[in-house]
């Protein structure tokens, strides 16, 4: 399968991007690891006039500690956050979650702001977001701003990211020493998660939910449940709360909201440990 | 558009002025004409296009070749050692008969490879998850498996320049 | 010391591991231009028009054809006459994947841009996407030469009404066979150069001669000039032996604009235009006593043909009724088929074609009647197998006339490895704890016809004949080339070959070649399926091997002043047995051979080239046992395979280490059919699972390891003894995995889960028995 033809433009810098951005207007995509947007252009589902590559933006490729945070930015790939000491001593699930994205080849090549910017209710990355409470960085023209990850997915495959923007770094409440596990449930190893569950214990407490909702869902009603010191089955039984799980091949609605259930307890179970 | 990229491929650098949209895979196999690395699938699942980026492996159908220009590719022609020996991982696919219609197997033997670069000494498990992203219809995966312990027994293997 | 049954590494590796192998892709001649495809994406409609207009004004564009370009032309050849394939749909598409147009561009970028600027306005009809839809009254039809969407239906002789009635007990299953895509890594690619000395065409191909014959025949050119070549195939597992539109029209289009034309498929074409594989229903009964003893079987299959019904995909459901009964003496046995047409891809061999199959539907039989009786499944076995001297043994089957096996011995070597009793306990144990995971136990006692064939036997398939070709040619160094019909595509004949020709010649493995695939090279052939290649090809290169051993003995003994009857061959050096000091090595006598001074009386120079179209006189049986133990996760339904064991009779194995290659391989398709691949259709046609991402073609990870061992009864109908071996794996394996997981919940009252055994599936039963 051959992608449609594009313009090809490198961005230097951030501030670089934003301009190529509003230079070449809706038409344009910015161009990360690819490992999303390249496999939907070859199957010619997605046709970008121009693509904005900014893989060589190295000022976005970095894990840094920036007091109770850890900040990630946008262009570090996820096999960089998988071995990261830093990411696995404050972040531990999100260095775990790094590592279950696809496969070795994608993980050397995916980016976690591409992966976030995509929005995909299917993907890991997102729910590990939404469960330890990151805030996204966005640039643009006016400068930068921040939202929060559950308000940055907005709809399927549609965040928070408005034209000319970028996204440039996830800023991470460090989780030091706090439970956590991400269960994935798949038919094959290298799939995107039937059901996924990132849950995050200690102060900040938060449980995501992959592929339930059109978008990556934080499961407030469960997370708050969590916070309060909520039993088990109390948690469980307000985890589906506001899911939208969709129907596919391989999972009704009712059993997704079983495997979530099921998922989540198992979570506890490793996260208490 | 056509772009210009400069890409070092199995140590010699090479220069193409290309359409913007041209994979690296067909960048290596129709440019180069190094037709060892295969298209298996459309949608980044096989891996038959393995090759290693700056050591790493990546799948060569999923990069534009216009985004990796001064970077270091190694394709399966690169992959023997320097006296033109076999690497100890393709000796280990034919001791084991890790293939069978080859047409996986290079980009098996890149992955393979870049596991035992990071891992010199990987237990069956992981070979087996760090192989999940190379598909082979052939043989079953376990002889492949005994390839990559079979090399990482004999990291140092050489038949002496024999190829 | 024999190379036959050596562990010897293979010759094909040294290519295939550097990159140097040769895949028709991989061959770029000068001028070579790209053909892509528009391919229906409706299942049934008419073809209202096709605006190419675009297309054809895009640089780079060399042609665009339509039907209306190739009117003229015969369908694709391979299908039955007034229901087979056009090469381009003509007014009318029946499955999503149908081509409907081509384009050829100076490369395969402008050639993708140019199929996106065609435009296909369709009218949509109602379509079939399922045997139940193709057959309910009132479906639409989608040939209307036939009246109807059946194409054949095979009654029972005597559908066995008395046995049944009188038998003390009966049991019956319906069973869906799943469809499958074969998908070898290397999807379908050709490569057409018709010049003015001719057509090569380069394939991706099983048997090329059977496609150089076909496509000569086709056009009406000589066969002297018409060459096909299948180099490196990129696996096959029957799915290259059909002929398709793309040879075809690559060859008419590289006539027409006078250059190389290359077609590659992508993997989401490959998986709706290469031909599928199972897509049966099976309704089977059987009667039977108390103690577990089969009384009658009766099975009726009937076969999903796709859209256009070909020669092998009829012969499937001929093949699955043969093998009904399995490895067992069953008194009375009542077959039935029929063939019915959806729009969906056409169906034809997969790996095992029609056996796969019938081992299911036996041995899930098989542990019905012990889940009836309360007799352990092992024990209904062997109530039942037919026993070491019963052989030959005649069958219900005029083409299964069973020469050998040992199904006791293969089940009996299969439990020294399966500690049976403790798992037992172990399955009791687990049931009463909840928080534990289900284990379950599957046996399979397989048995499969193959080593095709005897003559007549793939004539009936459409080849020319049933033997395999083998040239062994003497150089004048005293190597040997080897030529062989047979193509092979990953097995490692190239090796085997040379194996036994070693053995028979006394010539040094290292100094034996062999040359395949090239219809320009090799004298003729059929080709490599239904694991007959060493069977009848090797049989082949053994008996060629054995005639110009005894021309060079002959030779040896001129040159040595002695008997040929008393001359022996050691470390290539020819001698008087008890006389080694004088001898004469191979090399010069293969040297003098083409000296007509240096010859013995009435030899002529060539004696050391021998061609041997080699017959055999039956099939062959290759059969094992294999047990499958499975975990079950009670809350997910997940399946887990804790251990798979396998133990097979091939009869004679020449390399134990490719035996245990297309062993493992035979089986990771037969479990990767039991729990992930199903080719699946929405009700209106359309494929749901038309990419890897979709179409669950497992990885390392999702696969066990294997234990193996092995029995031999040698094969009677060829002198090498062996069976054959390439798809005795997915045989075996896809009843073993599901009569675990059936066994694992059997204390729920599960009888039978048809495959692919999903996770929702399984949990819809634990959830259905609370």
């Amino acid at each position: 399968m051959i992608p449609a033809q594009f313009d090809y433009v490198e961005a230097t810098s951030v501030a670089d991007a934003i301009r190529l951005l509003a230079e070449h207007g809706d038409e344009a995509k910015l161009l990360a690891g690819g490992h999303s947007l390249i496999p939907l252009m070859k199957l010619r589902l997605v046709t970008p006039a121009t693509l904005i590559d900014v893989t060589h933006i190295k000022e976005l490729s970095y894990i840094k500690e920036d007091g109770n945070n850890i900040v990630i930015g946008a262009l570090t790939r996820h096999r960089d956050i998988e071995e990261s000491d830093l990411v696995k001593k404050h972040l531990p699930l999100v260095a775990h979650v790094a590592g279950e994205v696809g496969d070795p080849q994608v993980r050397n090549r995916g980016t976690i702001g591409g992966s976030l910017v995509h929005g995909d209710p299917a993907a890991d990355l997102p729910a590990a977001a939404l469960a330890t409470g990151a805030t996204m960085v966005i640039a643009g023209k006016n400068g930068e701003r921040r939202i929060s990850a559950q308000d940055f997915f907005v709809d399927f495959l549609e965040t928070d990211v408005q034209p000319g923007e970028i996204l440039v770094a996830i800023e991470f409440p460090k989780h030091t020493d706090a439970g956590w596990a991400y269960e994935k449930f798949v038919r094959r190893a290298m799939d995107y998660s039937i059901v996924g569950v990132a849950l995050q214990l200690g102060a900040k407490p938060g449980v995501a939910l992959v592929n339930m909702s059109n978008k990556p869902h934080l499961a407030v009603s469960a997370s708050q449940a969590i916070g309060k010191g909520a039993a088990i089955a109390d948690v469980l039984a307000v985890i589906n709360d506001d899911t939208n799980p969709p129907e596919d091949l391989n999972a009704t609605v009712e059993y997704r909201q079983h495997l979530a259930r099921v998922l989540t307890q198992r979570a506890f179970a490793t996260a208490s440990k | 558009m056509t772009i210009r990229t400069s890409i070092t491929v199995n140590g010699k650098d090479t220069s193409r002025e290309v359409e913007a949209r041209t994979l690296l895979v067909h960048y290596l196999r129709e440019e180069l004409g190094l037709t060892g690395t295969h298209v298996g699938c459309d949608t980044s699942n096989c891996g038959a296009c393995t090759v290693l980026l700056d050591g790493e492996a990546v799948k060569s159908c999923t990069v534009f070749a216009a985004q990796i220009h001064d970077c270091n590719i190694t394709t399966i022609e690169g992959a023997a050692q320097a006296d033109g020996s076999f690497s100890p991982v393709q000796e280990g696919f034919r001791q084991e008969h890790g293939l069978q219609c080859g047409y996986c197997t290079p980009g098996m033997i890149m992955a393979s490879t870049a596991l035992l670069t990071e891992n010199p000494n990987p237990t069956e498990e992981e070979i087996r998850h760090a192989l999940e992203g190379n598909l082979c219809r052939c043989t079953g995966y376990e002889m492949i498996v005994n390839a990559v312990r079979w090399a990482a027994e004999n990291p140092n293997f050489t038949s002496g320049g024999a190829k | 010391m024999s190379l036959v049954g050596a562990r010897v590494l293979r010759k094909e590796d040294p290519n295939l591991i550097t990159g140097n192998g040769q895949y028709v892709d991989d061959l770029q001649p000068a001028g070579c231009t790209s053909m892509v495809f528009v391919r229906s994406t409706e299942a049934h409609a008419k073809i209202r028009s096709i605006d190419t207009a675009e297309a054809l004004a895009l640089p780079g564009v060399l042609a665009v054809w339509t039907s209306a370009n190739i009117a003229q032309l015969a369908n694709c050849p391979g299908g039955l006459p007034g229901l087979d394939q056009p090469l381009l749909a003509k007014d009318i598409v029946r499955f999503v994947g149908e081509g409907v147009a081509v384009v050829v561009a100076t490369d395969r970028y402008i050639a993708a841009d140019a199929a996106e600027l065609i435009i296909v306005d369709y009218e949509p009809l109602p379509a079939v996407a399922s045997l139940s839809a193709a057959m309910a009254p009132g479906a639409v039809v989608l040939h209307e030469v036939l009246g109807g969407n059946t194409v054949h239906f095979q009654d029972f002789e005597n559908p066995l009404n008395e046995a049944f009635a009188a038998a003390p007990r009966t049991a019956s299953l319906h069973i869906v066979n799943n469809r499958c895509a074969p998908s070898p890594i290397e999807p379908n690619v050709c490569l057409a150069d018709w010049g003015r000395s001719g057509l090569t065409l380069w394939a991706a191909f099983q048997a090329p001669h059977h496609l150089r014959n076909t496509i000569a025949q086709y056009f009406g050119i000589p066969q002297d000039s018409t060459r096909v070549v299948a180099p490196d195939v990129g696996g096959g597992f029957g799915a290259k032996i059909n002929f398709v539109p793309e040879f075809f029209l690559t060859a008419l289009l590289s006539k027409e604009i006078g250059k190389p034309v290359k077609y590659t498929q992508t993997r989401s074409e490959c998986l709706v235009a290469m031909l599928h594989g199972r897509a049966q229903e099976h309704d089977a009964s059987v009667a039977f006593d108390n103690d577990g003893r089969i009384l009658a079987l009766k099975l009726t299959v009937t076969q999903d043909q796709g859209a256009y019904p070909n020669g092998t995909g009829m012969g499937l459901p001929v093949l699955t009724t043969a093998m009904a009964a399995g490895c067992y003496r069953i008194p009375a046995v009542a077959i039935s088929w029929r063939n019915v047409v959806t729009n969906t891809t056409p169906v034809a061999a997969y790996r095992g074609a029609g056996r796969p199959e019938a081992s299911f539907t036996i041995e899930r039989l098989i542990d019905l009647i012990a889940d009836e009786t309360g007799v352990d499944p092992v024990e209904v076995r062997r109530r039942n197998f037919i026993p070491v001297d019963a052989f030959p043994y005649a069958t219900h089957s005029p083409l299964a006339m069973y020469d050998s096996g040992n199904f006791a011995g293969a089940l009996d070597e299969l439990l020294k490895h399966v500690n049976y009793d403790e798992l037992k306990k172990e399955q009791e144990k687990r049931r009463q704890d909840p928080a534990a995971k289900l284990l379950g136990i599957g046996f399979a006692s397989w048995l499969e016809i193959a080593g095709f064939g005897p003559p007549g036997s793939l004539e009936a398939f459409g080849h020319l004949a049933s033997w395999e070709s083998a040239q062994v040619r003497i150089q004048p160094d005293g190597s040997a080339i080897i030529f062989t019909g047979a193509s092979p595509h990953g097995q490692g004949t190239v090796t085997t070959y040379a194996q036994i020709a070693a053995d028979e010649l006394g010539i040094d493995f290292d100094r034996i070649s062999v040359k395949h695939g090239d219809t320009a090279v090799v004298p003729q052939g059929i080709g490599t399926m239904g694991s007959r290649a060493v069977a009848v090809g090797g049989e082949g290169v053994k008996t060629a091997s054995g005639r110009v051993y005894e021309n060079a003995k002959r030779i040896a003994a001129h040159l040595l002043e002695a008997s040929a009857e008393d001359i022996i061959i050691e470390d290539e050096k020819f001698f008087v047995k008890g006389t080694p000091a004088r001898s004469v090595p191979w090399s010069e006598v293969a040297w003098k051979s083409f000296q007509p001074l240096e010859l013995p009386g009435g030899m002529e120079p060539g004696a050391l080239d021998s061609t041997v179209f080699q017959q055999v006189p039956n099939f062959s049986f290759p059969s094992g046992a294999y047990c499958c133990v499975v975990e079950i996760d009670r809350e997910t339904g997940g399946v887990n395979i804790v251990n798979m064991y396998l133990v097979d009779d091939c009869g004679t194995v020449i390399n134990p280490l490719l035996v245990e290659g297309q062993v493992h391989g035979g089986v990771a398709q037969g479990i990767a059919q039991a729990l992930y691949e199903h080719m699946l259709y929405d009700p209106s046609g359309v494929p749901r699972t038309s990419t890897f991402m979709d179409y669950l073609v497992p990885a390392a990870s999702d696969l066990p390891g294997y234990i193996t061992g092995r029995i031999n009864t040698p094969n009677p109908s060829n002198t090498l003894g062996a069976k054959g071996v390439g798809e005795s794996g997915s045989v075996g394996a896809p009843p073993a995995v599901v009569n675990a997981v059936v066994d694992a919940l059997s204390h729920l009252g599960v009888k039978h889960i048809d495959m692919p055994v999903t996770p929702i599936k399984v949990w819809n039963i634990l959830e259905g028995a609370k």
